[in-house]
């Protein structure tokens, strides 16, 4: 640690040095019983929650600047990113609770607003809010709101993520097109595209009926599609291919990503689940997907490297037939000068 | 029909097309080689865009393992000195308004100007009054509207100076504004890099991808140096993976007949031959050529510009009585960044890539603007390694 180090923007990035950072301050001081119950996934294990025999249990804390977005708001948000989460463990949720601070001087009807849409969420899909905190702060401490919820639920096959040699890679829909929307605000870019955040309740239904054959399951939201495979591919160990061209990108969000220079690869989704499935399931489970109402697509598969050296690594195979490694999401997100 | 969709399908998502051109490339490759007696085939590009589309799509992947493509000084953010941002950090210190782009607000002088200040990102951290525009007519709109003293940062190859020199002639740039000139010239630093690589052991530059943005100012006829003085093929190219792949083909096809006099124009859509007429005009009107001093590698003589005598009172230089020293090494210790910029070294060769020197906290300036080598190669992946995992993954 040099002296002069402080917290950047970059280690809030959900990549490499999110990761970098948890590990050294926070994963290294735990002992080794002190990081999950008996049994259980616990703190650093990088999947969407923590599991205590059959219970899943999820937290985030939510900031995003709009707190109001084409297709939601911060709202929204906060309660679908937690019920996603626990979804994507195939935990049933059951119930959430919430923590709202607020800056002093915020505006009260948007506060409304925003505690609206968290209920709209929570009675389409008849979650019980069963607890909370609210503070606010000093004006001078911090700017705007900041929403954590928990989310809690049970899975009667929790889906830990460990993807395996022959396992195929399947997204539910048009990756990035959350992360593009707010991009689009945060540089003044107009568009008529809304954000895809949304619970994927339904899911739940595929994971229960494919149950032993879903190896992993993962909302890619803060890091993207970029950041989850390559989780997965350290936590396994395995290579991961993926072809560009088959990942799905709504025509917008590839515009954005052009004027912007951000790769839409890391760009968040608040909607869309990445599954690893074994390839021999790989048609069933698209012809489920379809009948749910998603439009998922194959994008790639594992492999077991032959050299060593490819462990842990994920590959791209680009649009123009070329290959590179496709990396955990480095540094702010800022777009291009020239 | 969506015409920008189409040219998008055409030259970025048109797979087809860059298989059959890579197999092209692969075919030409050991005739090229037979008869020109080269052992490599190494390709230079002067552009961080071109750079950015060789690894982001892999397009080293698809090359013979003889051709090489290396990226030589394209980004101007990584070739700003030291002692210019340690000038702009002490103008802001004393109490100009300092208008800067966004990347080189990020970029770390080699010796603090005062302890913890070495940067003007650290200069506004510290009280300093340290503003990021996109443009200069943003420094322009802003500095009319509080009138103290203030100074424009700038710095930029032929694509940015025009839009600076139009200004100027404009006479729209009011007398609280001055401009401190960092401006430098792509081809006399792509000659220097040239003349590196055919001096060192290494192998010579067989070819030259010319930079695209830069030459919709300078036109292709800009680069018709390197073949008739250097005898090397020279492309402008586009910026999509087609585009390139078209240029080494050329490249290729060019040192097989050995017949190349001018400049190929593969960019034919953006570029003409002769350029931006307009835009030399009001460069050559504006600024005179300087020699100036790059990043890492020193002065190069005539590689620079900076405002001519009818405009001395918008500049910094002269109005503050700005001493000009001769260069000193000014890459923090360890950094190959000179060597990056110049082709010489990939960023991996570097021990500090992706250790010491992260795009997060980046320790050299090709590392900073999102331009430089080393950011490219930080972001996309180490290009090098792809040829062995190109082994893994052949059907």
């Amino acid at each position: 640690m040099r002296k002069m180090d402080k917290i950047t923007i970059a280690h809030g990035n959900g990549g490499k040095e999110t990761q970098q950072l948890l590990q050294r301050y926070l994963f290294s001081k735990l002992p080794e019983e002190l990081k999950r119950t008996p049994g259980g996934v616990g703190i650093d294990y990088p999947d969407d929650g923590a599991l205590v025999s059959n219970l899943v249990i999820s937290t985030d804390s939510h900031t995003v600047n709009p707190y109001f977005f084409p297709g939601g708001s911060i709202g929204k948000l906060a309660v679908s990113g937690t019920l996603n989460d626990v979804i994507m463990m195939g935990g049933r949720p059951t119930a959430i609770l919430d923590s709202i601070i607020v800056s002093e001087g915020f505006p009260l009807p948007s506060l409304d607003k925003i505690i609206d849409d968290m209920i709209s969420v929570l009675r389409e899909y008849k979650i019980p809010l069963i607890g909370g905190d609210f503070k606010v702060i000093p004006s001078d401490s911090m700017k705007g709101i900041v929403i954590n919820t928990v989310g809690l639920g049970i899975s009667k096959r929790p889906i830990v993520d460990k993807i395996r040699p022959g396992d195929s890679i399947i997204v539910t829909g048009p990756i990035g097109t959350h992360g593009a929307v707010i991009a689009a605000l945060q540089y003044g870019i107009g568009t008529s595209l809304e954000s895809d955040a949304k619970p994927l309740m339904k899911l739940l239904d595929l994971f229960e009926k494919f149950d032993q054959d879903i190896h992993a399951a993962r909302d890619p939201t803060r890091g993207g599609l970029a950041a989850t495979l390559n989780e997965w591919a350290q936590l396994s160990g395995e290579m991961i291919v993926v072809e560009e061209k088959k990942i799905p990108v709504l025509e917008e969000v590839k515009s954005i990503s052009s004027m912007t220079g951000i790769d839409p690869l890391s760009l968040a989704s608040e909607g869309v689940g990445v599954i690893a499935l074994p390839s021999e399931k790989e048609n069933e489970v698209l012809e489920e997907l379809n009948k749910l109402g998603f439009t998922p697509a194959v994008i790639g598969r594992v492999l077991n490297p032959k050299d060593i050296e490819n462990n842990s690594l994920v590959i791209l195979r680009t649009l123009a037939g070329g290959t590179r490694i496709l990396e955990m999401p480095v540094g702010d997100i800022v777009p291009r000068i020239c | 029909m969506d015409l920008p969709k189409e040219i998008e399908i055409l030259f970025r998502e048109n797979s087809e097309l860059a298989k059959k051109l890579s197999e092209e490339i692969s075919k030409l490759t050991p005739k090229v080689i037979e008869k020109t007696g080269l052992e490599r085939i190494k390709i230079m590009n002067f552009c961080g865009t071109h750079e950015w589309t060789t690894t982001h799509y892999g397009i080293r992947s698809l090359m013979p393992e003889e051709v090489e493509l290396i990226a030589g000084p394209g980004c101007p953010v990584c070739v700003t000195p030291s002692s210019d941002i340690k000038n702009m950090i002490k103008l802001a210190m004393d109490g100009y308004v300092v208008y800067t782009f966004g990347d080189a607000y990020k970029l770390p002088t080699v010796s603090h100007y005062k302890e913890g200040i070495g940067s003007l990102a650290s200069a506004k951290a510290s009280g300093a009054d340290v503003r990021i525009v996109y443009s200069f007519v943003d420094a322009i709109e802003d500095a009319k509207t509080h009138g103290k003293p203030s100074v424009f940062f700038g710095l930029g190859f032929e694509t940015t100076a025009p839009s600076y020199a139009v200004l100027f002639k404009k006479e729209v740039i009011p007398k609280n504004l001055m401009f401190y000139s960092s401006l430098k010239l792509t081809a006399p630093a792509a000659i220097y890099a040239i003349k590196i690589h055919k001096m060192s052991k290494r192998s010579p530059v067989s070819g030259v991808i010319g930079p695209g943005h830069v030459s919709t100012i300078v036109g292709s006829k800009g680069w018709d140096f390197f073949p008739e003085e250097f005898g090397i093929p020279a492309v402008v190219s586009g910026f999509e993976p087609v585009d390139i792949l078209t240029a080494v083909l050329t490249i290729l096809k060019d040192l097989y007949t050995g017949k190349a006099k001018l400049t190929d124009l593969e960019y034919k859509r953006v570029v003409t031959r002769d350029g931006n007429i307009y835009a030399q005009d009001a460069v050559r009107e504006i600024f005179r050529t300087t020699d100036t001093i790059w990043r890492g590698i020193g002065n190069i003589p005539n590689s620079g510009l900076d405002l001519r005598d009818p405009f001395k009172e918008f500049n910094a230089k002269l109005q503050l009585n700005i001493k000009e020293n001769p260069w000193d090494y000014d890459l923090p210790p360890g950094c190959k960044c000179n060597e990056v910029t110049l082709g010489t070294a990939y960023p991996t060769d570097c021990p500090l890539f992706m250790k010491a020197c992260t795009p997060s906290r980046p320790w050299g300036p090709c590392m900073v603007s999102l331009e430089g080598s080393c950011a490219v190669w930080a972001r996309f992946g180490s290009s090098q390694r792809v040829l062995n995992l190109m082994k893994e993954v052949r059907e």
